[in-house]
């Protein structure tokens, strides 16, 4: 990677969601990012910048895709990474939270990167400890790393972010995926389509700057980019949805729910997929039309632009969290 | 004992405000032993009188909380009897009903005769216990309400529980109308509230907290107004919070249903967005609402449709609140604030004093079937000296409960307890 590349101008301490982050906050991590998808795609992937610094990847969920790509990221920065997988029934009504944040404190890591089950829980543990904390799923609040993946996908695919019309669809609810891509893509001039069945619709969606719809006929209208989510088994035995082939029936996407979009339209989904549920699995593989392996990718480069973002500011006073 | 020997004091020169008189005016409170012996501007002192001069001061009835929860017995680290009685005092309020949400449940005679025991041992206030409407708060089995009665429970409710069987609250309201007991409610429909935690809005979408909805409110509300309907019994909705609930009672009390109900002074104060950064101090259950659905209760305060202002006092420890925001326990104290957020109210929605005074005196004393609340010649001398005016800053360290989980933190209000009594006897002085 070019050593003379600008470094992001980030002025926050921690990264805790995509609702503080303004446009030049969001498009100079992108373009950061950028350079590192390059830089990836290289032989010698090793770089220094994070050279003596200590991340931890504290996951009181369990995570395989998330964990490993922030892992990677810090590794190919030179940080030292330690995994601390925190059992859920092993959390102690989450008063180990913020003695686990103590602890980990005293120790003196640079980088903290939390998921935990609970909407909070990442800002709460970000009061208690001195090191630059990145939220990497806080219940149903945020996952921001994740919205600047999908961010980065898109803008590289169609070269922009602005004007284009994307879907969300599915569980919108009990998502945190659909909220911090819904806010980065409101953010950044893209115009956001809601889909899903009323009872995964939380209260106000229509207030929060996209147009709220129960049907993908009407929803995928004149859409660019598809991103589906994933619906929890736990929701599909009547409590939400009467059942999976129902769901599959209305949401599941195939291609006769594709053509709904606009021609061209471009699938995507976080993962892991639940195939034949809400997405089939002929769309899910073909290279022309899903850009699931591309997010993947798009994952490692962006989160070490966002480490690297945030370690630069660890010796400077950098004021407001994100 | 012969009156002569009882001490006489008159507190003179004070603004008497008195809501079950009607009365607001400068004048002068005469006491003798523990009893009131006159109250009024034109009352005469007898020369041998010890005389206080409460010039600048205002006098009112002790106020009556109705709804107090502690943690004594069984949690006694959160709150004990004699704790929250200084408390109370130092808030100016005089009588208590405490909640059953104790360790144990307080659903059984013997246990109703140990708080008015304990109280009587450790408590500077009056405290009354009320019994649970179910064994073990748990809304199946009926308790004994004639033998609770009898022991001293003051009415039954579940506390901060909901009775959710249709068929048992139905079965409890005719029970409880033998007796004339009131059934005062905790009207959350769990089912509908499931997994909610915050008041059901575009703010809890934002912050990714599952929501409570109204309904979850008024459909218990709903219900319970066509079981008194039937059954003719005396019901209280403990601390409604929306705008609907009180649309539904104000219908209610139209059609002559024996129902009243009774809001919380935090929710008067706050409302939902107080919630934001996953304040857990103001986690409530009932949740805070809309601004639209606070300014209704100000409103069913105003027209009378609202009863009472109650504190809903509820301690929690520090680890208690010091989770996320989904895990961490409900409620806020307050009964050492109840006087200055009322107080606030008035100075701030210019809702006129004495019926506001009401609903933290005399009304809950009516309800409650207590003498209390009133500075009626020959009540218990239980009364407050309060700078109506003075400003202070709500200090949860300096408050005196054992808990310090305020939702009102940092909040500016005014009024301020000078002294409190009770039976005659100063239970509280600033100045000491």
């Amino acid at each position: 990677m070019d050593s003379t590349l600008i470094k992001p101008v980030f002025p926050h301490r921690d990264l805790l969601g995509i609702e503080g982050l303004s446009v030049s906050d969001i498009t100079s991590l992108l373009d950061y990012s950028d350079a590192y998808v390059e830089h990836n795609r290289q032989g010698d992937k090793k770089k220094s910048s994070l050279r003596g610094r200590t991340q931890i990847n504290l996951f009181f969920e369990s995570s395989t895709r998330t964990q490993s790509s922030f892992e990677l990221a810090g590794k190919r920065l030179g940080a030292d990474v330690m995994n601390m997988s925190v059992a859920a029934s092993a959390v102690n009504k989450g008063e180990t939270l913020l003695d686990t944040a103590v602890t980990l404190n005293a120790m003196n890591p640079d980088l903290l990167v939390v998921r935990h089950a609970d909407s909070g829980a990442v800002a709460l543990l970000a009061q208690k400890v001195s090191c630059a904390v990145l939220n990497a799923g806080d219940g149903a609040h945020e996952h921001p790393t994740q919205a600047l993946l999908d961010g980065l996908t898109i803008r590289r695919r169609l070269g922009r972010l602005e004007g284009l019309r994307v879907a969300i669809c599915g569980d919108i609810s009990h998502s945190r995926v659909a909220r911090s891509n819904l806010l980065l893509l409101n953010r950044m001039g893209a115009h956001v389509h809601l889909i899903g069945p009323r009872t995964l619709m939380p209260a106000g969606a229509e207030h929060l700057g996209a147009k709220v719809f129960t049907s993908m006929r009407e929803g995928l209208e004149g859409c660019d980019i598809v991103m589906m989510l994933r619906v929890q088994h736990e929701r599909m035995s009547g409590a939400f949805i009467p059942s999976v082939r129902e769901y599959y029936h209305l949401y599941g996407l195939d291609r006769e729910k594709l053509a709904y979009a606009k021609s061209g339209a471009l699938v995507m989904h976080p993962g892991p997929m639940n195939r034949g549920v809400e997405i089939d699995s002929g769309i899910a593989d073909d290279p022309d039309i899903s850009l699931i392996r591309d997010q993947v990718e798009m994952g490692v480069a962006v989160r070490m632009a966002v480490l690297e973002a945030l370690a630069a500011n660890l010796d400077k006073d950098v004021g407001g969290e994100a | 004992m012969s009156q002569s020997i009882a001490p006489r004091r008159a507190y003179v020169n004070a603004r008497l405000l008195d809501p079950a008189q009607g009365l607001d005016e400068i004048g002068s409170l005469l006491t003798e032993g523990d009893r009131i012996v006159a109250c009024g501007a034109h009352i005469e002192v007898p020369t041998d009188a010890e005389t206080l001069d409460c010039t600048g001061l205002a006098l009112l009835p002790g106020l009556v909380d109705m709804q107090v929860f502690t943690g004594e017995p069984g949690e006694e680290h959160r709150e004990t009897i004699a704790s929250v009685s200084h408390a109370a005092a130092a808030g100016g309020v005089t009588s208590m009903a405490m909640m059953p949400n104790t360790s144990p449940v307080i659903d059984d005679a013997a246990l109703v005769d140990y708080i008015l025991r304990r109280a009587r041992a450790t408590s500077i206030v009056r405290l009354h216990p009320m019994a649970a409407i179910t064994k073990n708060c748990e809304g199946q089995q009926m308790t004994e309400f004639g033998l609770l009665q009898e022991a001293g429970a003051l009415g039954f409710t579940d506390g901060d529980r909901a009775v959710m069987n249709a068929l048992t609250m139905r079965r409890a309201l005719s029970y409880a109308a033998n007796f004339d007991a009131l059934i005062m409610q905790h009207a959350m429909d769990q089912d509908l509230q499931s997994a909610g935690v915050v008041h059901e809005s575009e703010l809890a979408t934002r912050l990714g907290l599952a929501g409570i909805p109204v309904a979850a409110e008024t459909a218990i509300i709903d219900r319970d107004l066509r079981l008194v309907e039937n059954t003719g019994a005396r019901y209280h909705i403990a601390q409604i919070s929306a705008a609907d609930s009180v649309d539904a009672i104000r219908a209610a009390k139209a059609r002559g249903l024996n129902v009243s109900c009774s809001v919380s002074a935090t929710h008067l104060m706050l409302n939902e967005n107080d919630v934001a950064n996953y304040r857990t101090f103001a986690k409530l259950n009932p949740p805070l609402r809309s601004e639209t659905d606070r300014l209704a209760l100000i409103d069913g305060i105003a027209d009378g449709t609202i009863d009472v202002v109650v504190s809903g006092h509820n301690p929690q420890d520090a680890e208690a609140k010091r989770q996320t925001f989904a895990k961490s326990a409900y409620g806020t104290v307050g009964v050492e604030t109840l006087l200055a957020s009322v107080l606030t109210l008035h100075h701030a929605d210019e809702l006129d004093l004495l019926p506001l005074l009401a609903t933290i005196t005399s009304q809950p004393a009516a309800l409650l079937g207590i003498e209390a609340g009133s500075l009626t010649a020959g009540n218990k001398a239980d009364f407050a000296l309060v700078d109506l005016e003075a400003p202070w800053v709500v200090n949860a360290d300096r408050l005196r409960s054992k808990s310090q989980n305020s939702a009102i933190e940092g909040r500016k209000v005014q009024g301020v307890v000078e002294a409190c009594y009770v039976s005659g006897k100063c239970v509280f002085d600033l100045g000491e």
